[in-house]
């Protein structure tokens, strides 16, 4: 077992412990903290499978941005432990049931799957992932998704700011 | 890394958002759970780029194939950001309507 792999089993396992803990939290907090957590050890993958720009767009965007975003929305409507709508029982039991036979599912598919038998994904080689491999077809061959992208952006400024204003 | 590994685990991530998304009933919570099942897909998009590269690399050394899933991640980030901005305006529209951010006060669009 060398380095990689103990790395990419910590990195899961905190993904998973994350992601788990988002869920079952009631202060709402703490699960855009726990969420926080779940985005650092999908960077960590990033970085594991040398997608260096990735990984930093995604500490910055998600972690940096989207979630100081959703941290003010909450802090703003007050919400706390106090104020969190609690779920019928037997619904959550009828959630967690469908989401798990999806995922058992989808596991023995993709276990018995022949065209995933013996592929690997490269991890610590490879130079796709680095910024200027990636800037390059950015801005040659993604050109025009990448112009459309910024109207969408200030589509979606213009949005907000219209459904944010007190009508 | 062998891919099964990826895939187990990005289903992982996704069946706990999925799960999130049926049993809370806070509109902001469901919200981070979509959040997670498109991190949980950003990552399998990178996998499968990086296995793509390294199948093309032992053919042609300074092939740059599988650089477009990685610009795929990249712009389901951006279209990301653009949902969350709308998403949480209109929360915070529906939480200065009705004070509570409750989905089973959603359940009807008029009134």
């Amino acid at each position: 077992m060398n380095i990689t792999q103990i790395l990419f089993f910590l990195l899961s396992a905190m993904a998973i412990f994350s992601a788990i803990m988002v869920l079952v939290s009631r202060n709402p907090v703490h699960s855009v903290l726990w969420l926080i957590a779940v985005f650092f050890a999908i960077s960590g993958h990033y970085i594991l499978l040398n997608a260096q720009f990735l990984a930093i767009v995604n500490l910055i965007v998600y972690a940096g941005a989207i979630m100081v975003l959703f941290l003010f929305v909450i802090m703003l409507m007050n919400l706390n432990k106090d104020t969190e709508p609690k779920k019928n029982i037997w619904m959550k039991l009828a959630g967690v049931v469908s989401g798990g036979c999806f995922l058992m599912v989808l596991i023995s598919l993709v276990r018995q799957a022949a065209d995933m038998q013996g592929k690997a994904a490269q991890t610590g080689v490879g130079d796709i992932g680095l910024i200027k491999n990636l800037g390059k077809a950015l801005f040659s061959d993604f050109v025009v998704p990448f112009e459309i992208s910024s109207v969408l952006f200030l589509s979606a400024m213009v949005g907000a700011v219209v459904i944010g204003k007190k009508a | 890394m062998p891919i099964q590994y990826y895939i187990f685990l990005c289903l992982t991530l996704f069946s706990i958002g999925i799960i999130g998304v049926l049993t809370r009933r806070n509109a902001i919570i469901v919200f981070m759970c979509v959040e997670l099942m498109l991190n949980a897909v950003n990552l399998l998009l990178v996998a499968f780029s990086k296995m793509h590269h390294g199948a093309a690399a032992t053919v042609d050394a300074a092939t740059t194939a599988g650089i477009d899933g990685q610009l795929f991640v990249f712009f389901i980030m951006v279209v990301a950001a653009a949902e969350v901005s709308v998403g949480l305006a209109i929360i915070v529209m529906m939480f200065r309507n009705i004070h509570s951010v409750d989905i089973n006060f959603l359940n009807r669009l008029k009134n």
